[in-house]
C-alpha cells in the first residue's frame, strides 16, 4: 500500500510499504477513505518530537471501512464504516473506566520511553513517535486499529466523510478545551490559535454557553474564519501593541474568564521573547516555546481557568508560576479523551448544531502529502485544514 | 562524533529490544561511552543525587549556550532561524552573558565527580550537535533527532532516579504495578507458574513439577538458554508467593511477589522483588548481559505485560515492537513475502 512516511525533519515521502496485518486478536484493519493532517503532525514534521524513526508512518486522524477483524472483536463487521479516535485505549484499565482514554494504561508498548520523559506513560497514538507506542499511522491506504472493539465509532452512510472525519481528533479536542473551562453562563473565553483546533474550541465555547469568544492569531484569513464561522471577535497579535492590554480593554479590565491555549509548543511571537525561546529550544535548553501559554496565564481573570489543549512535549522556561498561584487560577490540560466525546458530538452533527467541515480548505490525494505538509506548516494558500484521499 | 551520536541516539531513542542486544553498546570514538539505552556504561554504586545532577546539567548547558551566543551570535542567529541584524545580535550577546553567569552560579557548588563527567559529556554532545545543526554538510534530521534524544536522556538521567543496588555481581530489583483485578485473581494467575512466560520477556517456559517445585527455562543472548529448578519457599494465598532456585543452580536467584488490595477499590498492588547472583565464567557473563541494561526497566515491562494480560487478555504489540530490534513504525511484510 501507499503510506505517508516521516523520513526526517521536514522530509515527508509517500512510499510503498507492506499492508498492515492483524497482530492482536482485538485488531481491525481499516481501508482508509479520508485522513487529515493535524497541527500535532507539524510538531513531528518540524522535528520537535523525540523518538521518531525514518520510515515511520504518520497520521492519527482517519476513517474508513473495516476490511478485516481479529477474533476478539465482536461489535464490528467487515464493511462497517468507522471513524477511528486517535488515542488507542483498551477500555478495561482504571483510566479507561474513568473515561480518561488518553491515559490508557495498556496501549503503549513503549511506555518505558514515555516514563523516562514524563515520569508516567500515556496511551499509544497512531503515527506519533515510538515513545507514544510505535504504531503505524493512518495517512495511508490501510491502517491497523488495535482495541477495535473499544475505539472506532460506526457512522451511517448518509453522513459524508467530511462531516464526521474530525470526530477522530480535532472536534472532540476543541470541545474538551471548551468543556474544561467550566463555563457558568455569561463567560468571556479567549482562544489563542485560530487553527482547526482553535476554531472548534471557539465554536464549542459558544455551544457550552459562552457569552463572548475572542480569537487571537496573526493570520487574517484564520481570524476571518473564526469571526465568520464561529462568531468570535478577533485580535491580530501582530497589529496590537499588547495582547494583554487589548484583552483588558475588551473585558473592562477583568481579563477573560477562561483562556484556551490552542497553539502548543511551536508558538510564534514578534520580538525578543521569540528569540529567547527559539534560542533555548535550538540549543536543547528547553524543548517547548510556551509563548501563548505564558500570555494566556497572564491574561486570565483572577480565579479563572486556563485550558491547555495545545501540545507540549517536555520542558519550558520562564513559566509565570507566581501569576498562576497568587491569582488562584485553575489549569486544565490533556490529550483529548476522544472516545468520551464521539457519540454526543456525532449527535450534535446529526442535529445540525455543528458542521465541522467548515475548516477544510484543501482536499488533496495522499500522493500530495509532502506538499500538503509544507503548505499547512507555512500557512500558504490560506490553508486551514487538509484532507487527503488515499484511494 | 556527530555520526556516532546520531546512531547512538537512535538506539537510545527507541530501543524496543528488551534484551539489549541491539547494536551492542555505544562506545564509539569520541562518544561519551553510553550503552545502547543511553545509560552510562559504568554506573557508580548507590543512588544518584537527582536535584544536583539536574543543576549541573543546566549549569553546563547555560555556559555552552552562553559562550556560543557571545562568541558567535551570527551563527546562533542563523542556527535558530532569526534575522541576523545588529539588534538581534546584541540581544543574543546579552542572553549569552546571562546564560554564562547563571551557568557558573549553578556549577560553583561542590558535588560528586561522576555527575560532572556524565553531564559534561552530554552538554558537550549537545553543544556539538547544536553546531552541527548549523552546518550545511550535516544530515539535519539525524542530528535533530539526536539532539532531542540527548535532551531527553540528559533531563531524565538527572530527573528520574533508577535506584539500583549492585554489590559486585548481585542484582536486586523491585517494581510494582496496580492491576484492575482482585488479589485473588492476580494471585491465582501467578500461582500457576506456567503462566509466567506469558508476560516475562526472558522466560521461555516454566514446567510445574509438583506443588513446590518447578523447572524454569530462560532465553539468553545468542540463542542460548539457561535452565534451573526452583522451589516455592512461601505461599500465602492471595497475599504472597516467594521462590528461589534450588541449590546448585547455574544462576542463584530468588524472588517474591506480594499482592495487596489497592485503596479505594483500585484493584491490586503487585510488588515484585527479584534477586540474581550471577557467578563468574561464561554463564555468568551471559546472565550479566541478559540483565546488563536495565533490570528494573525489564521487570517494569514484564509487570506491565502482566497487567495487560489480566486486564485485556493479551500483550499489545505495535508495528515498532512486534519484533525485537529497532525498526520503523510501519507494517512488516507478511511472512513468506519480501
Ligand atoms: N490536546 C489534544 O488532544 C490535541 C489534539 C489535536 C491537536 N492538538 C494541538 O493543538 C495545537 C493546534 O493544532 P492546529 O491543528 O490547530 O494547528 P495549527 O498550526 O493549524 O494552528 C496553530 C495556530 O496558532 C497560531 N499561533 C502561533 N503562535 C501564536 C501566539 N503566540 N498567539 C496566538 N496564536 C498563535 C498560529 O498562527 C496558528 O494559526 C497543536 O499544538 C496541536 O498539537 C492537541
Ligand atoms: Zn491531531
Ligand atoms: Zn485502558
Amino acid at each position: 500500500m501507499k503510506a505517508t512516511c516521516w523520513m526526517g525533519k521536514e522530509k515527508i515521502e509517500v512510499r510503498e510499504v507492506p499492508d498492515p496485518r492483524i497482530l492482536n486478536s482485538r485488531d481491525a484493519i481499516v481501508r482508509v477513505t479520508s485522513t487529515a493532517i493535524c497541527g500535532s503532525d507539524l510538531h513531528l514534521y518540524n522535528g520537535f518530537v523525540p523518538t521518531m524513526e525514518p520510515e515511520d508512518i504518520l497520521g492519527h486522524e482517519f476513517m474508513g471501512e473495516v476490511v478485516e477483524v481479529g477474533g476478539g472483536v465482536q461489535n464490528l463487521r467487515v464493511g462497517d464504516r468507522v471513524v477511528v479516535p486517535f488515542p488507542i485505549a483498551c477500555g478495561a484499565c482504571a483510566a479507561c473506566q474513568a473515561e480518561a482514554y488518553s491515559l490508557c494504561e495498556n496501549s503503549n508498548p513503549n511506555a518505558w520511553l514515555a516514563e523516562k520523559l514524563w515520569g508516567h506513560a500515556v496511551c499509544g497514538v497512531y503515527g506519533y513517535s515510538h515513545m507514544m507506542g510505535g504504531f503505524a499511522g493512518g495517512q495511508a491506504q490501510y491502517a491497523r486499529v488495535p482495541f477495535a472493539d473499544v475505539g472506532p465509532l460506526k457512522v451511517d452512510a448518509d453522513l459524508p466523510d467530511e462531516k464526521v472525519l474530525f470526530l477522530s481528533d480535532i472536534l472532540p479536542t476543541g470541545y474538551m478545551g471548551a468543556e474544561m473551562c467550566n463555563l457558568q453562563g455569561g463567560d468571556v473565553v479567549a482562544v489563542w490559535g485560530a487553527g482547526p483546533v482553535g476554531q472548534f474550541a471557539m465554536a464549542s465555547a459558544f455551544l457550552l454557553g459562552a457569552e463572548r469568544v475572542i480569537a487571537i492569531d496573526r493570520f487574517p484569513y484564520r481570524l476571518a474564519m473564526a469571526a465568520e464561522k464561529t462568531g468570535a471577535e478577533t485580535i491580530n497579535y501582530e497589529e496590537v501593541d499588547s495582547v494583554l492590554d487589548t484583552l483588558n480593554e475588551m473585558t473592562g479590565g477583568r481579563g477573560p474568564d477562561a483562556c484556551i491555549d490552542a497553539v502548543g509548543l511551536e508558538a510564534h511571537a514578534p520580538g525578543l521573547q521569540y528569540a529567547y525561546d527559539r534560542t533555548k529550544q535550538a540549543m536543547g535548553l528547553e524543548s517547548d516555546r510556551p509563548i501563548a501559554l505564558r500570555e494566556a496565564i497572564m491574561a486570565c481573570r483572577n480565579g479563572g481557568t486556563v485550558s491547555v489543549i495545545g501540545v507540549y512535549g517536555g520542558f519550558i522556561d520562564k513559566f509565570p508560576m507566581g501569576s498562576l498561584m497568587n491569582r488562584s487560577l485553575t489549569v486544565r490540560t490533556g490529550q483529548c479523551h476522544v472516545q468520551r466525546y464521539m457519540r454526543p458530538l456525532l449527535n450534535r452533527i446529526r442535529q445540525g448544531e455543528i458542521d465541522p467541515s467548515f475548516v477544510i480548505t484543501h482536499r488533496l490525494s495522499l500522493a500530495d502529502a509532502p506538499r500538503a505538509y509544507r503548505m499547512f506548516r507555512d500557512k500558504e494558500d490560506n490553508c486551514e485544514k487538509v484532507v487527503l484521499s488515499p484511494h | 562524533m556527530i555520526t556516532g551520536m546520531g546512531t547512538e541516539a537512535r538506539q537510545g531513542g527507541a530501543g524496543t529490544d528488551r534484551q539489549g542486544d541491539a547494536g551492542g553498546g555505544g562506545t564509539r570514538a569520541g562518544s561519551t561511552g553510553r550503552s545502547a539505552r543511553g545509560r552510562p556504561a559504568n554506573r557508580p554504586n548507590g543512588s544518584r543525587p537527582d536535584g544536583e545532577g539536574f543543576a549541573t546539567a543546566l549549569g553546563w548547558f547555560s555556559i555552552g549556550l552562553g559562550l556560543s551566543e557571545v562568541v558567535a551570535p551570527r551563527r546562533v542567529a542563523r542556527l535558530i532561524g532569526i534575522e541576523d541584524d545588529p539588534r538581534e545580535r546584541a540581544i543574543l550577546r546579552a542572553l549569552g552573558v546571562r546564560e554564562i553567569m547563571s551557568g557558573i552560579a549553578i556549577l560553583s557548588q561542590p558535588r560528586a565527580r561522576w555527575v560532572w563527567s556524565r553531564v559534561a559529556g552530554d552538554a558537550m554532545d549537545l553543544a556539538l550537535l547544536g553546531t552541527a545543526l548549523a552546518s550545511d554538510r550535516t544530515e539535519r534530521p539525524r542530528t535533530s533527532v539526536a539532539t532531542a534524544a540527548v535532551l531527553g536522556v540528559t533531563a531524565l538521567d538527572v530527573l528520574c532516579s533508577q535506584r539500583l543496588t549492585r554489590a559486585e555481581h548481585r542484582i536486586q530489583v523491585q517494581r510494582s504495578v496496580t492491576i484492575n483485578r482482585t488479589p485473588e485473581e492476580v494471585y491465582q494467575f501467578w500461582r500457576n507458574l506456567e503462566n509466567l512466560p506469558r508476560f516475562t520477556s526472558h522466560l521461555e517456559a516454566v514446567r510445574v513439577i509438583d506443588d513446590r517445585r518447578s523447572h524454569w527455562q530462560a532465553r539468553a543472548p545468542v540463542g542460548t538458554t539457561i535452565e534451573w529448578d526452583a522451589e516455592i519457599v512461601e505461599d500465602r494465598p492471595n497475599e504472597l508467593i516467594a521462590w528461589r532456585a534450588v541449590e546448585g543452580a547455574d544462576v542463584p536467584n530468588s524472588g517474591s511477589v506480594r499482592f495487596a488490595p489497592a485503596p479505594g477499590r483500585r484493584g491490586t498492588e503487585v510488588h515484585v522483588a527479584i534477586d540474581y547472583n550471577p557467578p563468574g565464567g561464561q554463564v555468568g557473563a551471559a546472565v550479566a548481559k541478559l540483565f546488563r541494561e536495565e533490570p528494573t526497566q525489564q521487570l517494569g515491562d514484564d509487570l506491565r505485560a502482566l497487567k495487560q494480560v489480566l486486564e485485556t487478555g493479551e500483550v499489545l504489540v505495535s508495528d515498532a515492537t512486534v519484533r525485537r530490534g529497532l525498526h520503523p513504525a510501519r507494517p512488516d511484510p507478511a511472512p513468506g513475502t519480501t
